[in-house]
């Protein structure tokens, strides 16, 4: 298996995205996928930023992706997914059924796990088009994947989003800015002042999800450190980190780790517990609800 | 010049519903199968192959059309479950299908090529390279469009294909991108992509506490209410939730989407059609907001300049909307 490194979800002002990845250049991890994935407002890295970060990242060893903005609304946005197709060097992961439009039959291309890719049918028929590796759903469980591997025709690589807190909805409003009473167009940033979003609770304090932009996230991490046996088995080739605003290069490496088997299920999750912004979850991976937290039994047989 | 025109496509959750729609000015109707090939997968709800047999006649012998809603993302373990509704879907003459899964839609192309093919709201489609991609694979010919665009957003992206458009007009409101919310299967497991169901009933616990009356989906709280306050159903991006110690509706309020003063301008952009939300809904809803609906397209395509909307209009289909609230939501940029 290899490690894969997604885009920063967040709004991180330029200095912290620089040092991130001149810090990600020399940590354990095969693959970097780069871009702007969640607001187009968000302008502080623009796309050339991207493409010169990603020559220094390849020039480094790693494979780097440019992945596409997941909810494009304007003329604007549709601009900007046509310049990233049209780049000569780097993969695209498409976010998006009009990113694949444009990189279809043209060139090889990551499938983003927001294309729902649910069936072999539908996985098949992306690979035809070009999908070299696809991302699954947030939400498909195990014993889904199973059914899709065995059925399928084509051989892309399968990806899956092993850790962070988890992308669960897109929506043209900006929670954030609503939380300041602010209208979108007139954000005022906001979310520079949440490196790892912003947390909303139940009102007896329950952390459920986190606001970032026009983004929904979990309050808890879905994290398959545990699970890495499983996802071997399953037939993964990517395991994905999504970056968080502290200790990213430690959590690779406790993955790399556990992926090298010097580190057991139970030693990696014990020692990634301390580096966690919040509790774990992995209930999609179980079939349960995301939020659930399934601890894997080693000695359970499969 | 072509005369003005637009559809009003109206929700059938049962054959009472279906009748009443078509009896009071729907030009079509919308209905699912009853399992899980459907976002509305709702116990005592949708149609068996036989009732749809019944809906279809009694639309067309009306001259109204029948849509079919095929909108979630066929598991593989059901897999046949999707094709065999095409199958019948075909077979029973729908004037289309809605769907949103490409393989299905693959299927659908290959199998039927006679077939109308629509691309769901569940599709996530918001720019028109996403539509024409829809268009050019598998032939689609109208696209519904997110809840989350601007009117603006709208009319460029009709400016880039030549797919028709409908857009929701009235109803349930997502404010989120349809399709890519998991936010249900995060909190209960079954999520519209997965099972057909967002917050469903199952989930669904409600009690009555010292500090008033609470709605939990799968134990979590999503609001509490004081003795003078309507309860509302707990779909979980319509609770209250305490963000930095203020407690709101931090998603979205409890309210239902109604465009009818946008009419004129849908009408002028070339909007094919407008779609009421409710499947879940009863006759009783259908009829009301069917009734208004048609009136108030029929005003508005014999003279669009003139066009108003009337305060009984208004007040009639506030009695039916969520919380008893109206918003445009995102057609209105400001919502956002």
């Amino acid at each position: 298996m290899k490690l894969a490194l997604g885009p920063v979800l967040y709004y991180w002002d330029r200095d912290t995205m620089l040092s991130f990845y001149d810090e990600m250049a020399d940590a354990p991890v095969d693959i970097i996928y780069l871009g702007e994935t969640v607001c187009s407002r968000r302008h502080l890295l623009r796309l050339q930023d991207y493409l010169d970060m990603a020559e220094r990242l390849a020039a480094a060893g790693k494979e780097v992706v440019i992945s596409t903005q997941t909810l494009i609304e304007s003329e604007y946005d549709v601009k900007t997914l046509r310049k990233i197709a049209e780049n000569e060097n780097f993969r695209v992961e498409a976010n998006d059924m009009g990113a694949v439009r444009l990189l279809a039959n043209k060139m090889p291309f990551v499938a983003g796990s927001t294309l729902n890719i649910f069936n072999p049918q539908t996985l098949d028929l992306l690979a035809g088009l070009g999908a070299s590796r696809w991302v699954m759903p947030v939400e498909m469980s195990r014993e889904a994947l199973a059914s899709v591997l065995r059925n399928r025709q084509s051989g892309s690589e399968t990806e899956v989003f092993a850790y962070g807190r988890l992308p669960l909805a897109f929506s043209a409003r900006c929670f954030t800015a609503r939380h300041h009473n602010l209208q979108k167009d007139d954000c005022q940033f906001k979310c520079l002042d949440y490196e790892d979003g912003l947390a909303l609770k139940t009102r007896e304090g329950q952390p459920f999800l986190t606001l970032n932009g026009i983004q929904t996230q979990s309050a808890l991490v879905h994290n398959l450190i545990g699970e890495l046996d499983t996802l071997q088995d399953a037939g993964i080739d990517v395991v994905r980190v999504s970056p968080q605003a502290h200790h990213t290069g430690e959590i690779l490496r406790l993955f790399r780790e556990g992926m090298e088997q010097r580190l057991t299920s139970a030693q990696a999750l014990a020692q990634i517990e301390g580096l966690m912004p919040a509790a774990s979850c992995n209930g999609y991976w179980h079939g349960k609800p995301g939020l659930d937290f399934i601890r894997n039994n080693p000695l359970a047989t499969v | 010049m072509q005369p003005d025109k637009i559809e009003l496509v109206c929700p059938a959750g049962s054959l009472p519903a279906l009748k009443t729609a078509v009896d009071n000015g729907a030009d079509c109707v919308y209905m699912g199968f009853r399992d899980d090939t459907n976002a509305r997968n709702f116990t005592g709800l949708n149609f068996s192959v036989d009732n749809a047999k019944e809906g279809v006649r009694y639309a067309h012998a009306k001259g109204k059309k029948v849509l079919l809603a095929l909108n979630t993302y066929p598991q593989d373990e059901g897999w046949q479950r999707w094709t065999t509704a095409i199958d019948n879907a075909a077979e029973l003459g729908m004037d289309a299908v809605i769907l949103a899964d490409p393989g299905l839609m693959q299927y659908a192309a290959k199998t039927h090529p006679d077939l109308r093919l629509h691309l769901s709201v569940q599709g996530s489609a918001t720019n028109y390279e996403a539509i024409n991609f829809y268009h050019e694979m598998f032939g689609i010919q109208r696209a519904v469009v997110p809840r989350v665009l601007a009117l603006a957003q709208v009319e460029q992206l009709m400016a880039g294909t030549e797919v028709e458009i409908e857009l929701f007009g009235f109803g349930g409101l997502c404010v989120m991108v349809e399709g890519r919310c998991a936010l249900s299967s995060y909190a209960t497991g079954d999520s519209p992509n997965t099972r057909g169901v967002c917050s469903p009933p199952k989930a669904v616990r409600w009690q009555e506490t010292p500090k008033g009356l609470e709605s939990r989906l799968n134990g979590i709280l999503i609001d509490r209410y004081d003795a003078d306050e309507n309860a509302g159903y707990p779909t979980l991006c319509k609770g209250r939730f305490d963000v930095q110690g203020e407690t709101y509706y931090a998603i979205e309020e409890p309210a239902s989407l109604n465009t009818l003063e946008l009419l004129p301008e849908l009408v002028r952009m070339g909007i094919a059609a407008i779609k009421i939300e409710g499947r879940q809904r009863s006759p009783a809803y259908v009829e009301q907001v069917t009734k208004v609906w048609r009136q108030a397209i029929d005003n508005c395509l014999r003279d669009k300049s003139t066009f108003a909307v009337k305060p009984s209009w208004m007040a009639e289909l506030g009695k039916v909307s969520e919380g008893q609230q109206q918003t445009l939501g995102a057609y209105y940029r400001p919502w956002k």
